[in-house]
């Protein structure tokens, strides 16, 4: 196990050392981060199959950029954690701000606690599990991936989706532009349960309800013109 | 009829009667691509005061004057070096072909400066043909990988545009080809809308706090610009030099889009003139002028504008449109096609559409055959040396070794609204309306 601690290393020192490990020799793939100290952008731009753990609480975009590595966060995180993510998985075990995993094009990101407004916004592949609950105007404008909540989900929920698809096991304040709720087939309860058993979440597959977009304001014309 | 009886509305012209009619009939706006059609105050307004008896010029084709450029000194481990002021500006595979993205960077790399990539992402094409890339972080993230920022020379976070101050951006379902599609993990075929503003950051401590990660991800290496519509220029561009940025882009109302609602187009942003000292005085107020770099945009044609930006204290110029234009956008050929789409050259602003008589703002196989990549590369080459040449002698005739050596003392404006806009004196006047 590689101890960087940032109480004596700066963030720009921690990353390098990252970095430049990921293209170097150094055999031991574990990492973990002392004393975060709500520090932004740690452990950013990883490329490379580690396991990294952050001791703590995390500031802005911890994670974010990820390509394959494993990062766990032991705390909350801030805004933009795992934020366009490419693959691997980012875990927060406490609770995540704003735009969590936003934009992310593939990989995993579980989040134990509750996460506030905007997660999953402009998802573009990634797979998102939530423990609790998410804020308002999550899944905004989602392009692909899936979005699992164990919770509740916020007002306008999934505003102006694309293709993503959206699971909620409790309940939902309000759908947004063009998202609708669709049924849930049986191949959607194995989808969630795939992912919840990837994000180590024990919760009945069945519970959930999937919401997804409606199709109706891929293009412009007059008809929409409420929405606009 | 007694045609001098016969008289226009100059407040319900033609074309305000004919977009009426068209409103009436189809009840949204009106989209469409190219910039703003009405006047406004430009660098047309400005003229140089060329040196004679109390200014001594320097020889027209001998004596050196250096175009050269460094951007990014403030923070970037690789600032970039321009061999000259004038870069191309953002413009993205899906709103242009992948020819005309391979002309573009073949002509500014032969010219030694940059292009910039825009929605969508970076192709492979694209990173071949320049040899220096600057890599636009959008707020819709299309295409936004990784690997692409750190094979970008810089990068520029993109918080508005000219033509569009405050709006997102739009590609159209005609031009959402399936590579299209497949970059920006979008449907065939849809409308495709940007947002407006970024997901993960939505103020100037947001923004310094994204730039430290961008830096991180690429290991302080890479210049990062801040590129913004010029509306509020001054507060905009102090707070993008707090926030911690390489370099400002400050992009008039002038400056092109591929789509977007006309009302945008004509009815929101300030014209670059204004832009430019506005964005200047901030970076001076700052003490940071020349150490953060400012890039202009917006209805730049000429070496005189480039040199009148110049003098005005940016230290490039980007172009956009009229590297099209060099591309032969407008140009009197294919007029069947122009007139197919309701317009002839000279006129056309049909970018939305995907069918660009001219095979540039297009994806379609068969128009995109009509851009030769390597005789567009000469055609761009050849521009940017032209407006080179010509910046080089007007600032010769200043009697500058360099063309940043000019400046707001070598001009004089020809209208009251340029003299303050520009805050130059009203040629043969001391007076700077709103000044002194």
């Amino acid at each position: 196990m590689n101890t960087l601690d940032l109480e004596r290393m700066a963030v720009r020192d921690v990353n390098q050392r990252l970095h430049d490990d990921a293209a170097g020799t150094n055999t031991d793939q574990q990492y973990e981060i002392l004393n975060p100290m709500g520090r932004h952008a740690i452990a950013v731009g990883l490329n490379h199959p580690f396991d990294v753990t952050v001791r703590g609480h995390a500031g802005y975009y911890c994670g974010s950029m990820n390509k394959e590595a494993t990062v766990t966060i032991e705390g909350n995180a801030g805004v933009g954690v795992a934020e366009n993510i490419m693959s691997g998985t980012v875990h927060v075990t406490g609770y995540a701000s704003q735009s969590a995993a936003a934009t992310g094009h593939g990989g995993l990101v579980v989040i134990d606690g509750d996460a506030s407004a905007r997660c999953g916004i402009s998802m573009k592949g990634v797979d998102i599990v939530v423990g609790g609950s998410v804020g308002h105007m999550s899944a905004f404008m989602a392009q692909s991936g899936n979005l699992v909540v164990c919770g509740d989900a916020g007002e306008s929920f999934g505003d102006s989706i694309y293709e993503a698809q959206l699971f909620v096991r409790g309940s939902v304040e309000s759908l947004g532009a063009d998202c609708v709720e669709k049924e849930m087939r049986p191949e959607h309860v194995e989808r969630v349960r795939g992912l919840l058993e990837r994000a180590g979440i024990d919760a009945d597959p069945a519970a959930f309800r999937r919401y997804g977009s409606a199709r109706q304001l891929y293009n412009f014309k007059i008809g929409n013109i409420g929405y606009y | 009829m007694d045609e001098r009886k016969v008289r226009e509305s100059a407040t319900f012209p033609p074309h305000v009667i004919a977009e009426i009619q068209r409103a009436a009939s189809e009840g949204l706006y009106y989209i469409r691509g190219s910039g703003a059609k009405r006047a406004v105050p430009t660098f047309d307004d400005l003229v140089f005061l060329g040196a004679s008896i109390s200014r001594y010029p320097l020889e027209g084709y001998r004596e050196k004057c250096d175009t050269n450029v460094t951007i990014g000194t403030r923070y970037a481990k690789k600032p970039i070096e321009l061999k000259i002021p004038i870069t191309i500006a953002g413009m993205s595979f899906g709103a242009l072909g992948a020819n005309a993205k391979q002309a573009l960077g073949h002509g500014a790399s032969a010219m030694g400066t940059s292009t910039t990539t825009g929605d969508g992402g970076m192709t492979e094409e694209e990173r071949e043909a320049s040899s220096l890339l600057v890599y636009q972080y959008l707020p819709s993230r299309y295409g936004m990988e990784p690997d692409q920022l750190r094979k970008a020379d810089a990068i520029e976070v993109v918080a508005g545009q000219g033509a569009k101050p405050g709006g997102g951006g739009m590609l159209l379902g005609q031009k959402i080809t399936d590579r299209v599609a497949q970059m920006r993990t979008l449907p065939k075929g849809i409308d495709q809308r940007s947002a407006c503003r970024h997901p993960d950051w939505t103020g100037p401590d947001d923004l310094e706090i994204k730039i430290q990660e961008l830096r991180e991800i690429t290991d302080w290496e890479k210049p990062i610009y801040v590129k913004v519509g010029a509306t509020r220029t001054k507060f905009d561009t102090m707070l993008a030099v707090k926030a911690g940025a390489d370099a400002i882009v400050i992009d008039g109302m002038q400056g092109g889009t591929a789509a977007t609602q006309t009302c945008f187009i004509e009815d929101v942003g300030i014209p670059t003139l204004p832009a430019v000292r506005q964005a200047v005085e901030a970076l001076k107020e700052l003490d940071m002028h020349r150490e953060v770099q400012l890039i202009v945009s917006g209805g730049i044609r000429t070496g005189g504008d480039v040199a009148k930006a110049l003098a005005l204290g940016a230290d490039a110029v980007s172009i956009g449109m009229a590297s099209l234009m060099a591309l032969n956008c407008n140009a009197p050929i294919y007029e069947e096609d122009y007139h197919a789409l309701g317009t002839r050259p000279g006129s056309c602003h049909h970018c939305h559409t995907g069918k660009c008589p001219v095979g540039i703002t297009t994806q379609d196989p068969e128009l995109e055959k009509r851009l030769d990549p390597e005789l567009g590369a000469q055609r761009v080459r050849n521009y940017l040396a032209t407006l080179t040449l010509e910046c080089q002698t007007l600032a010769r005739a200043c009697g500058k070794s360099h063309v940043h050596n000019l400046e707001p003392e070598d001009m004089v404006a020809l209208t009251m609204e340029a003299a303050a806009m520009a805050r130059v004196p009203l040629a043969g006047t001391d007076w700077i309306p709103g000044w002194s």
